[in-house]
């Protein structure tokens, strides 16, 4: 099993943010966990076919997030990352069209839910095959580093899984070669559906792998949304500067089942998830918070209820969009006019 | 033949593309080359020698050997705003990157809705007839034109090569830019001088005749020209069209053709199972099977994986002018 | 960068008798005879392709001293030549390879030196890069599920290998599962054109081996004897359940890639002059006779021998007919097939 940091109730280091950033991040994970857990009941409720869960990954989400600099730098992100595309400006309301497969959506309801592709927000259009974005964060980077962009870099994200893909070692090799202004942030949450991370690698640190591209490496508590941020600030301040490529590692725990389609039961324990949710980060960063008197109980709790609130509102709106027609299966294939084989 | 300029220069098809790769370079600074080689070397076939030198190392990009990223690097910076052009040093060596081609740079305009494109170019050189054993002589057309998204060129006149190496270059959608190697620096023809662009999708006659058509790409357009000419001169008059583009394919073209001359021999070096002719004989007898005077007929390589680099093995694999002359005389006379 | 080849030349025997010793430096020899052969039939126009792997001798040589005959398992790539005698493949088979006969262990199909010998435990390969990594990776899964103690499987590549997708896969699950193998990278510093420092941003090869959760190790490519100290250890570990090894000998390319490469136009001819002082073949054959394991009058008998040899297995081989057109058909699949026409 990976080196788990100590989870240790720490005292606020707030790394130069304010309370407002503070309390952002805060709203950001639960934002994250409500519109997550939306899914997972219309799920159930047989409104959608699928939902995809990233409980566990919050403060890693939010904490990567703002050190993203909105309108410069740009996300290549993966389908686990609800919380960070929310982050650096999604909407709720674009977060429902996706689960919602809608027309209104960023794929017009071609993509599963948290495809996500937003050129406003910067966030790159991805698929669901693992690690085949990798490659194109560090082709965005180097468009970045050729036309001599400073102040911008990129941020890809990735699970522990994927660091066995071959394009992932592709990808790494390149931008370290290059000093690319990018920053691969790996969320170790110790699976990959069903399997462990001692299955995935044959030591558990991912952080390690970094000497060995001769780029910096970094791991930390990926339930801390505050090192989270540090770790994140600095390597994408690197990245803009012209000091190139990191490897970030945050150490983190999947709470839920893979997506709606898996049992996890099957080959995990409920005593292992629950022993790893009594860190989980959402109340830990709310303690943190209150006893550091950066929010009252009952800021907390409006905040949530604004949360809550504005889930709901952002459910109606998307669920009252039409969803695509079958003419739309034809666009897009290729630019203007197509005439399909028939 | 491509738009009449008022003057041109004979060029063989590895000036060709050069002169092409050299125009975009220094046309548009978006275009970036990147690939195993390109750089000090100058390609394996020293297609952009001396490139690096006027344009750097930061637009002439020696990758790691690392085809996937390669594409997938390309599908970024075209994400990005650039132009990339990638190269696949031996078409052989695409597979590692047939999950970036077909998976991501096919549909990201799709899954996005639009919202991103990748316009970028996976320039490859492929085919035989030049001892290159299993792993350097093979035609993949096949194994990519399955896929919507994706464009497919296939030029085999230096003309062809130019005009549509500039529509690849300025088209919004990845374009599979395929060069037959042995056509390299054997086949040589006047190409108009500046700016042209010959439409992707779009064949051309390069022969017209009465009695036959054959369709045909890359290497053995020369072949079946010649296999036809020598028909000629037996008195028998053979239509000989090529693809040009295997994707999208100008259905109209064949049908023209097919309608006026009543028969339809396909000619491709790849081999038959599943290859480009399958198509073409599925769509021509959906359409126009009642037009026909001779069933449709198809002259590929022999359905194994690739040639041997033994001589006789070579020669086995590949066709020949004269192989293409007997299929055309049987199906005239048919 | 780091741990060069050296230019001293040390004795340290690590284990091996003068006989051993003499047995490397002949395989040494007999590379570097067969490779010129190669060279002057393509000059010659009797071949149309030869690849050259000069300065990679001692690696090669050291390495398959390492390897059991009889139990181990090689997966090498197109530039072992000296690797493949070294365990055992005779100059006639390389000289049929070369001149692409019916009687070449892949029927004239492939390029030259890419053998396959279940006899030898010579894995078949194709010309693509990083392809065969693995394959070898599944050969070692085997091994262990067979409980077969004792033997291991040795892999190789260059260095710009190390870059493909396919080799961190192979990597990490023979990591994983504890496999006996040992990886062995032939760090010649060039890959066609591309030097080292556009391959990887740092230029240990063998440090990405911690990545994995593996040791790494570099040895000195000239020096066959640290060559085999370093895959002996490692085959070692591997036979006996102590799982895999990243093996990085650093050594160099003295010619161009292959006979259709020129290298003038991306290194320059001094670079390579420099290299060249530390050529390991006469620079073995200056030590072994310098510690009086070998006269200088058995030296040039070896010599001798080996040029009758390589002669004769050029005639022998050149006699040999070329494959039948027929046989493009055949051995595609198992018993009778009929191909679509
Ligand atoms: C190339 C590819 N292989 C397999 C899958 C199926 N798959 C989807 S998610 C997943 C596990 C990914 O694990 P990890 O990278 O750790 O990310 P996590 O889901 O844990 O956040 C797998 C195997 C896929 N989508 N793409
Ligand atoms: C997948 C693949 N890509 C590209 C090539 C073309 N190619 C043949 S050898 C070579 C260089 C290999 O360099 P390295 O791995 O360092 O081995 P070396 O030849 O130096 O021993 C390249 C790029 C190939 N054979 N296979
Ligand atoms: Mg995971
Ligand atoms: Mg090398």
């Amino acid at each position: 099993m990976a080196n788990i940091p100590t989870q240790v109730r720490k005292s606020l280091e707030r790394h130069g943010l304010s309370d407002e950033q503070l309390r952002t991040i805060f709203r950001t994970m639960l934002l994250q966990r409500q519109l997550d857990n939306r899914g997972f009941q219309l799920n159930r409720q047989g409104k959608v076919p699928f939902a995809l869960g990233s409980e566990g990954h919050e403060a890693l989400q939010a904490g990567a997030a703002m050190a993203f600099n909105r309108g410069k730098d740009i996300l290549a992100p993966y389908y686990r990352d609800l919380g960070l595309s929310i982050g650096i400006g999604l909407t709720p309301y674009e977060i429902m069209l996706s689960i919602f497969a809608r027309a209104a959506d960023h794929n017009g309801g071609r993509q599963f839910p948290n495809h996500y592709s937003s050129k406003r927000a910067g966030l790159m259009s991805f698929s669901s095959i693992l690690a085949a974005h990798i490659p194109h964060a560090v082709g965005a980077a180097y468009a970045l580093k050729y036309r001599k962009e400073a102040g911008r870099a990129v941020l890809v994200t990735f699970g522990d899984g994927t660091t066995s893909e071959g394009e992932w070692h592709e990808s790494m090799n390149f931008a370290a070669v290059h000093k690319l202004p990018i920053v691969f942030l790996c969320e170790n949450n110790q699976w990959a559906i069903s399997t462990p991370l001692s299955l995935q690698m044959g030591q558990p640190n991912i952080y390690k792998r970094a000497e060995g591209y001769g780029m910096p490496g970094e791991q930390f508590d990926g339930f801390d949304p505050l090192a989270t941020y540090d770790a994140c600030s600095r390597a994408m301040e690197r990245a803009r500067n012209g000091g190139g490529p990191t490897l970030l590692e945050g150490v983190c725990y999947r709470f839920l089942a893979h997506s709606t389609d898996d049992n996890d039961l099957t080959y995990r324990t409920r005593e292992d998830v629950s022993e790893r949710r009594k860190d989980d980060p959402v109340p830990r960063f709310e303690n943190l918070l209150v006893e550091s008197g950066i929010m009252t109980g009952e800021q907390v709790a409006a905040m949530k209820q604004d949360v809550l609130h504005e889930t709901n509102e952002a459910t109606d709106k998307a669920e009252a969009m039409p969803f695509p027609t079958a003419d739309d299966l034809y666009k897009h294939v290729y630019e203007g006019a197509w005439e399909p084989w028939q | 033949m491509a738009v009449a300029t008022s003057s041109s220069q004979v060029l063989n098809n590895v000036e060709a593309v050069r002169a092409t790769l050299y125009e975009a370079l220094k046309n548009d600074d978006k275009v970036v080359i990147l690939g195993e080689d390109v750089g000090s070397r100058g390609n394996v076939f020293l297609i952009t020698k001396d490139f690096v030198k006027e344009f750097g190392t930061e637009r002439i990009i020696d990758t790691p050997i690392a085809e996937a990223s390669i594409v997938g690097i390309a599908v970024g910076m075209a994400m990005e705003g650039l132009r990339p052009i990638a190269e696949i040093q031996f078409a052989d060596f695409i597979y590692p990157s047939f999950n970036q081609i077909v998976g991501e740079a096919a549909k990201t305009r799709y899954r996005s809705n639009g919202e991103y494109t990748c316009p970028m170019v996976i320039r490859t050189p492929y085919g035989g007839g030049v001892r290159g054993a299993l792993s350097h002589s093979v035609s993949v057309e096949a194994l990519f034109y399955h896929v919507p998204g994706l464009k497919i060129v296939v030029p085999s006149f230096p003309a062809d090569v130019k005009g549509l190496l500039n529509a690849a270059i300025d088209d919004p959608d990845p374009v599979l830019f395929l060069e037959h190697k042995k056509t390299y620096r054997l086949i040589k023809g006047e190409v108009p001088d500046g700016h042209y662009v010959i439409p992707i999708g779009k064949a051309d006659v390069k022969k017209e005749g009465s009695q036959l058509s054959v369709v045909s790409y890359g290497l053995y357009v020369h072949w079946a020209l010649e296999a036809a000419n020598q028909l000629e001169n037996e008195g028998m008059s053979v239509e000989v069209i090529d693809l040009r583009s295997v994707r999208p394919m100008d259905r109209t073209a064949i049908l023209q053709s097919v309608r006026k001359t009543r028969k339809l021999l396909i000619i491709h070096e790849d081999n038959k199972f599943g290859g480009i002719g399958a198509e073409i004989s599925a769509m021509v007898a959906e359409e126009a099977l009642f037009d026909l005077d001779a069933p449709i007929r198809r002259l590929a390589a022999p359905d194994v994986p690739a040639m041997g680099y033994a001589m006789p093995l070579e020669e086995a694999y590949m066709s020949s002018p004269a192989k293409m002359a007997d299929a055309m005389r049987e199906m005239v006379k048919f | 960068m780091t741990a060069k080849p050296s230019a001293e030349s040390k004795f340290e025997r690590q284990g091996l008798t003068d006989e051993q010793l003499v047995a490397m430096l002949r395989v040494m020899i007999l590379h570097r005879t067969l490779e010129n052969r190669g060279f002057a039939l393509n000059r010659q126009g009797k071949i149309p392709f030869a690849s050259a792997s000069e300065g990679h001798e001692a690696v090669q040589a050291g390495a398959a001293m390492a390897f059991v005959r009889g139990k181990d398992i090689l997966v090498p790539y197109y530039r072992d030549l000296g690797l493949d005698l070294g365990i055992g493949l005779t100059s006639y088979e390389v000289m049929l390879s070369l001149f692409a006969r019916i009687d070449d262990h892949s029927g004239g199909r492939q390029f030259p030196h890419h053998y396959a010998s279940k006899k030898l435990g010579l894995y078949t390969i194709s010309s693509v890069i990083a392809a065969q990594t693995s394959h070898a990776v599944g050969a070692a899964y085997a091994l262990k599920l067979g409980k077969e103690h004792g033997r291991a499987v040795l892999t190789t590549f260059g260095d710009g290998a190390t870059s493909e997708g396919e080799w961190h896969e192979s990597v990490n699950f023979a990591a994983i599962h504890t496999l006996p193998i040992v990886f062995l990278c032939e760090n010649n510093e060039w890959a066609i054109s591309t030097p080292l420092s556009a391959q990887m941003g740092q230029p240990d090869v063998y440090k990405r081996a911690e990545g994995y959760g593996m040791p790494g190790v570099v040895a000195d490519g000239f020096d066959p004897i640290a060559c085999y100290a370093v895959t002996k250890e490692a085959m070692d570990r591997a036979r006996h359940g102590g799982g895999p090894t990243l093996v990085e000998a650093k050594c160099y390319r003295f010619l161009s890639h292959t006979t259709d490469d020129d290298d003038r136009s991306y290194r320059s001819r001094e670079e390579v002059a420099e290299r060249r002082k530390d050529d390991p073949v006469p620079k073995f054959e200056r030590l072994l006779v310098e510690q009086g394991v070998l006269t200088p009058g058995a030296l040039d008998e070896l010599k001798a021998s080996i040029l009758a040899e390589t002669n004769e297995a050029t005639d022998r081989a050149e006699a040999v007919p070329y494959p039948r057109p027929e046989d493009l058909f055949s051995r595609l699949y198992e018993g009778p097939w009929e191909p679509w026409q």
